[in-house]
C-alpha cells in the first residue's frame, strides 16, 4: 500500500511556545522558520500557545509581540503557508485580522470538541477575512467517536476546510486515533480532515502513522517535538520514519533534523517525565503543566496529585486559574493551615 | 397606583430566567410580555404555562406592547437593531447582550448613575460577576491590570452567548476598565461541558502598581463587597481567601492578587449550577425595580 503524504504543518514556533512559556526569542523565530522553509515544510504555525491574543496572566505573557512574531515569520516563510491559532474568547476577529493582515495564510480555530458552535462566528470571519480554516476539535480523547463527528459536521456546516481530531493531552491510543479518524472522514463531505498529537503516553509517532495510514489530510509535528505536555510528533522523526515507509514526503528530513539541533535542543528539552506521564494518563490538558509545576511549589503540593485531581474535575483547556482552587483544597484536605 | 409594565425580549436561558424571578417578586412591575423568534421555544412555553402573554414576533410585539420598561437578551447584533427603535417609543431598555450602546451598569458599582438614560448595558454574566470584586480591590489599591477568567457549564450557556464570544471578550474587558477603575483590563471566557455541570466560577488576578500590596485591605473591602451582592445573589461567594501569587509579568515580578469565586443560582430556570444567569437576571431585575420606583415617585 503506498501512503499519500498529508499536508504537514509544523507547530514548533505555536505548541512549542507553551514548552518555552512564551519566550521565544526573534532570532529563535526567524531561524526556525526559514529552516522549516528552505527544508521544504509546506505549513508553519506561530503563534502564542494560546493563539493570537494568548499573552495573558492565565496563558502565560509572550516575550515577543505577536505582530512582531508574524512579521518576522513571514518575512523568512519564502514558500510556506503561515498559520496561527486561534480559541474563540482568547482570541478576537479583530486579532485574526491583524494577523491576515500580516500576512497570514490560515487560521486554525480551536474549541474544546463538545463546543464546536462557539467556533462558527470566528469561522465565518475567517471566511469574510479571506483565511483559509483549521477547525480543531480539542481533547478528542475524551468523546466517542460519534460526538466527534457531529461536532466536526458542525465546524464543517460554518465552512471550515478541515477539522482536526486533536489528541491535546497525549491520551489516545492508536486503535482510537483510528476509530475518531475514520469517523470524522465517514460524515465530512467538503471538510478534510487531520490530525494533531501530544506524545505523554509514547505512542506519537504510532498515532500519527495511524491517521496517515487511513488517508488523513492534515498532520501536525513539532522539531524535536518542542510542544505543551511531553509535546508533540517530532518533525524530523515522522518524516524518517516516513522516509523508511518510502512515502514521498517532499520535505528533507535531514535540514529539520539539523534545524531541530541547533535551534531547538538548547530551548527546552522535551521529555515524558513524571508530570507529562500523568497528564497523558489522566487526561490533563497539556498546557497545565508548566502552570501546575509552579503552583505545586509554591503551595508545597506535588504536582502529580494536583494533575490528577484537575483530571477528575473534567478541567478543560484555559482552565489554568483552577490549578490553584485545587492546590488550596488539597492543603486544606491535608490540614495545613499555613497559607501560600 | 398602576404597575409599571414591562416586557422581555428574548425566550433563551437568560430571558427564561429573568422572567420566572419578575414574576416571583414583581413590586412594581407588572410583565406584560415576553417575545422571541420560536413560537415553539421552551422559554415561550413556560411563559403561556405562567400565563403571560407571549409572541413571537420578537422587536415588533415589544414595540407596540406598551412596556414602559424592555429587557433585551437576545443577541449584540439584534439589540443594535432594536435599540433606536425602543428609544423612539420612549422606552427604557435594560440591554443584556453584549452589545454596550447604553453605558456599563452594575448596580453595587454603580447600579443608580445611568437611570435618566434610555439604554443600560449590563454588559455580560462574567462582568456582573467579577466587576464587583475588581472595583472592591481597585478602591484600596491602583491596579495596573486585571484579568478575568469565567467559566460556566456549557448547558447553561446558550446558542446566543456562543455566537457572541467575540463581543462578550471585547466588552467585558473593556467594561472591567472602565466600572472596575482599572488600567487594563481582560476577559477570557471557558465553557465547560463536565457532568455534573460546574458552578459558574470566576478567578480574577489582579496585578497591583506597586510592588507590595495590603492584602488584608483588599480582603476587607472584598469582604464587603460580596456582602452588597449577596443581597441579590445569595450564593455568591469566595471559594477561598484572597490570595498573593508572585509571577513574572510585563510590569515586573508583581505579587498578583488572585481572588476566586462561585456562584451558585437561585435554580428559578436552570439548575442551581447556572449562577452565570442569576448574576445577569438578578442585576437586571434591580435596575428596573430601581427605574420603577423612580417612574412613580
Amino acid at each position: 500500500m503506498t501512503l499519500i503524504m498529508p499536508r504537514l504543518t509544523d507547530t514548533t514556533l505555536r505548541d512549542g511556545s507553551h514548552a518555552v512559556g512564551h519566550n521565544f526569542s526573534k532570532e529563535t523565530i526567524a531561524n526556525v522558520v526559514a529552516a522549516l522553509d528552505n527544508a521544504g515544510v509546506p505549513v508553519i504555525e506561530a503563534s502564542h500557545g494560546a493563539g493570537v491574543g494568548g499573552s495573558s496572566m492565565q496563558h502565560g505573557f509572550s516575550a515577543v509581540d505577536e505582530m512582531e512574531l508574524f512579521a518576522i515569520a513571514r518575512e523568512n516563510a519564502k514558500n510556506a503557508k503561515l498559520a496561527a491559532l486561534l480559541a474563540p474568547g482568547i482570541g478576537n476577529i479583530r486579532h485574526m485580522k491583524a494577523a491576515r493582515d500580516a500576512g497570514l495564510d490560515i487560521i486554525r480555530i480551536v474549541t474544546h470538541c463538545t463546543e464546536a458552535d462557539c467556533s462558527q462566528q470566528h469561522m465565518e470571519a475567517a471566511k469574510e477575512l479571506g483565511l483559509e480554516t483549521v477547525g480543531f476539535l480539542m481533547m478528542s480523547h475524551t468523546q466517542p467517536a460519534d460526538v466527534l463527528a457531529s461536532e466536526a459536521l458542525k465546524m464543517e456546516s460554518y465552512g471550515c476546510d478541515c477539522v482536526y481530531v486533536v489528541d491535546s493531552c497525549g491520551a489516545m491510543l492508536p486503535g482510537e486515533v483510528t476509530t475518531k479518524v475514520k469517523a470524522l472522514q465517514n460524515v465530512l463531505t467538503t471538510a478534510q480532515v487531520g490530525f494533531h498529537a501530544h506524545n505523554n503516553l509514547g505512542v506519537s509517532i504510532a498515532n500519527s502513522l495511524a491517521a496517515i495510514e487511513l488517508g488523513v489530510d492534515q498532520i501536525d509535528t513539532s522539531l524535536r517535538g518542542l510542544g505543551a505536555g511531553a509535546g508533540n510528533t517530532p518533525t524530523e522523526v515522522l518524516l524518517a520514519v516516513l522516509n523508511k515507509m518510502n512515502v514521498e514526503t517532499g520535505i528533507d528530513m535531514f535540514a529539520c533534523a539539523e534545524a531541530a539541533e541547533q535551534h531547538v535542543s538548547g530551548l527546552y528539552q522535551v521529555a515524558i517525565d513524571e508530570a507529562a506521564l500523568v497528564m497523558g494518563y489522566a487526561g490533563v490538558y497539556s498546557s497545565f503543566l508548566r502552570h501546575a509545576k509552579h503552583v505545586a511549589e509554591e503551595y508545597g503540593v506535588s504536582s502529580k496529585e494536583l494533575l490528577l485531581e484537575l483530571g477528575r474535575r473534567q478541567t478543560v483547556a484555559g482552565q489554568e486559574d483552577w490549578i490553584i482552587s485545587v492546590a488550596m483544597d488539597i492543603k486544606k484536605a491535608r490540614g495545613d493551615a499555613s497559607a501560600a | 397606583m398602576s404597575k409599571v409594565k414591562v416586557a422581555i425580549l428574548g425566550s433563551g436561558n437568560i430571558g427564561t430566567d429573568l422572567m420566572y424571578k419578575i414574576l416571583k417578586r414583581p413590586n412594581q412591575m407588572e410583565l406584560c410580555l415576553v417575545a422571541g423568534i420560536d413560537a415553539d421555544s421552551d422559554g415561550l412555553a413556560r411563559a403561556r404555562d405562567a400565563g403571560i402573554a407571549t409572541s413571537a414576533d420578537s422587536i415588533e410585539a415589544v414595540l407596540e406592547s406598551g412596556a414602559q420598561i424592555v429587557f433585551d437578551a437576545t443577541s449584540a447584533r439584534a439589540h443594535k437593531a432594536n435599540a433606536p427603535r425602543m428609544a423612539e417609543k420612549n422606552q427604557f431598555a435594560i440591554d443584556l447582550t453584549p452589545a454596550a450602546i447604553g453605558p456599563y451598569v452594575v448596580p453595587p458599582v454603580n447600579g443608580a448613575e445611568h437611570l435618566q438614560q434610555k439604554n443600560v448595558n449590563l454588559i455580560s454574566c462574567g462582568a456582573q460577576a467579577s466587576i464587583p470584586l475588581i472595583y472592591a480591590a481597585s478602591r484600596v489599591m491602583e491596579v495596573e491590570y486585571a484579568e478575568l477568567i469565567t467559566a460556566t457549564a456549557s448547558k447553561s450557556v446558550g446558542p446566543g452567548t456562543r455566537a457572541n464570544l467575540d463581543e462578550f471578550s471585547e466588552t467585558t474587558s473593556m467594561a472591567i476598565k472602565e466600572v472596575g477603575n482599572v488600567k487594563v483590563g481582560r476577559a477570557l471566557p471557558v465553557v465547560n461541558p463536565a457532568e455534573p455541570p460546574i458552578n459558574m466560577t470566576n478567578s480574577v488576578y489582579l496585578v497591583p502598581t506597586a510592588d507590595e500590596v495590603d492584602l488584608a485591605a483588599i480582603t476587607a473591602s472584598v469582604e464587603q463587597m460580596i456582602k452588597s451582592v449577596q443581597e441579590y445573589v445569595p450564593g455568591y461567594r469566595l471559594t477561598a481567601d484572597p490570595v498573593i501569587d508572585h509571577r513574572d509579568t510585563p510590569w515586573g515580578k508583581k505579587p498578583v492578587v488572585v481572588l476566586l469565586n462561585q456562584i451558585e443560582g437561585a435554580g428559578d430556570y436552570l439548575p442551581t449550577y447556572a449562577g452565570n444567569l442569576d448574576i445577569i437576571t438578578a442585576a437586571a431585575w434591580r435596575v428596573a425595580n430601581a427605574y420603577a420606583t423612580g417612574l412613580q415617585a
